[in-house]
């Protein structure tokens, strides 16, 4: 892999990292419900953003560049699945049946449907 | 590092008098500053930089392994995305170990959690390749596939959320035994 790729995908990693802190706390300060809401946003904003490239891609839009900087990087770093599962196995623990089938098949339902929009909305442009 | 007896608290009851030593539900939220800090504007605005600074140092560290775990098992179309699946599951193994030992061992190790868990294991593991993945096994008609890959990552991370916890608290156990045996 050459030293650009691995110079991108960093930057991309540098970056969405933290965007899923800061998106996390502006969405939890203002949602005091115990329900991860932060996390559910932010991985069905980034399946729907990787999607969306994912459709430009098959489409031929693509530089490979973007899709390492934006895809691999920036939207592999900005979602997440370790909290996710981290989340529903504690809302599990702690009894809320309802919200950890919720944000187990609900961010999972969702997130299918949000990357398959994105990936149709590429695939016209 | 070691934290004293008093602070260490173990399971339910750590959550339901909600000292510190609980685990989180979203453990990307907490920032890990004291009290004094966050009152303090200043020291709140530069304790903020350095935990973006730091997150997202670990976040490029976190891409780039998964970038690499990718390369090393390519995923032909059509095939179950190998790759991602162990990078999501190691990775929710990982954060069970790691969120019960910062809670329940070493509460004042603060930076371990923004570095380790919001940072590395947040931006190592992803959501969105994986609802991607599964979605282009549906729209190849690769429909089972596409259903055992999405449920299977599923359940199977969720149990290594569960190993990791139960294992790091099997070890704090164990520790704290041995320490009694040896003191």
């Amino acid at each position: 892999m050459g030293v650009l790729v691995v110079l991108v995908v960093a930057v991309g990693g540098f970056v969405g990292a933290p965007t899923r802190f800061l998106v996390d706390r502006f969405v939890a300060d203002r949602a005091e419900a115990d329900f991860p809401l932060g996390t559910f946003l932010i991985n069905i904003s980034g399946a729907f953003l990787l999607g969306l490239l994912t459709g430009l891609d098959i489409a031929g839009h693509m530089p490979q560049l973007v899709k390492d900087l934006v895809g691999v990087g920036f939207c592999g770093a900005y979602t997440t699945f370790s909290t996710w599962s981290f989340e529903t196995v504690r809302l599990l623990e702690e009894g809320e049946v309802l919200e950890a089938l919720f944000n187990a098949f609900g961010s999972l339902a969702v997130g299918l449907v949000a990357a398959g929009g994105g990936i149709a909305l590429g695939l016209v442009h | 590092m070691a934290a004293e007896a008093g602070e260490v608290t173990l399971g339910k009851e750590a959550l339901d008098d909600g000292r510190r030593g609980a685990l989180p539900i979203d453990p990307d939220r907490d920032t890990g500053e004291s009290v004094e800090i966050r009152r303090d504007p200043r020291r709140h605005r530069t304790a903020q930089r350095s935990i973006l600074l730091v997150i997202g140092c670990a976040g490029a560290v976190g891409a780039l392994a998964r970038y690499a775990v990718a390369l090393l098992l390519p995923t032909p179309a059509g095939h179950f995305p190998w790759s991602t699946f162990w990078i999501n599951i190691t990775g929710s193994l990982v954060i069970g170990v790691v969120l019960v030992l910062l809670a329940e061992r070493f509460p004042r190790a603060r930076i371990a959690r923004p570095l380790v868990v919001t940072g590395f294991l947040g931006a190592y593991t992803t959501f969105s390749t994986y609802m991607v993945d599964a979605d282009l096994l549906f729209r190849g008609h690769d429909i089972t596939t596409g259903v055992i890959y999405a449920l299977s990552s599923l359940i199977a991370g969720a149990a290594a959320v569960f190993a990791g916890i139960v294992f790091a608290r099997f070890v704090i156990r164990l520790d704290h035994r041995l320490n009694e045996q040896l003191s």
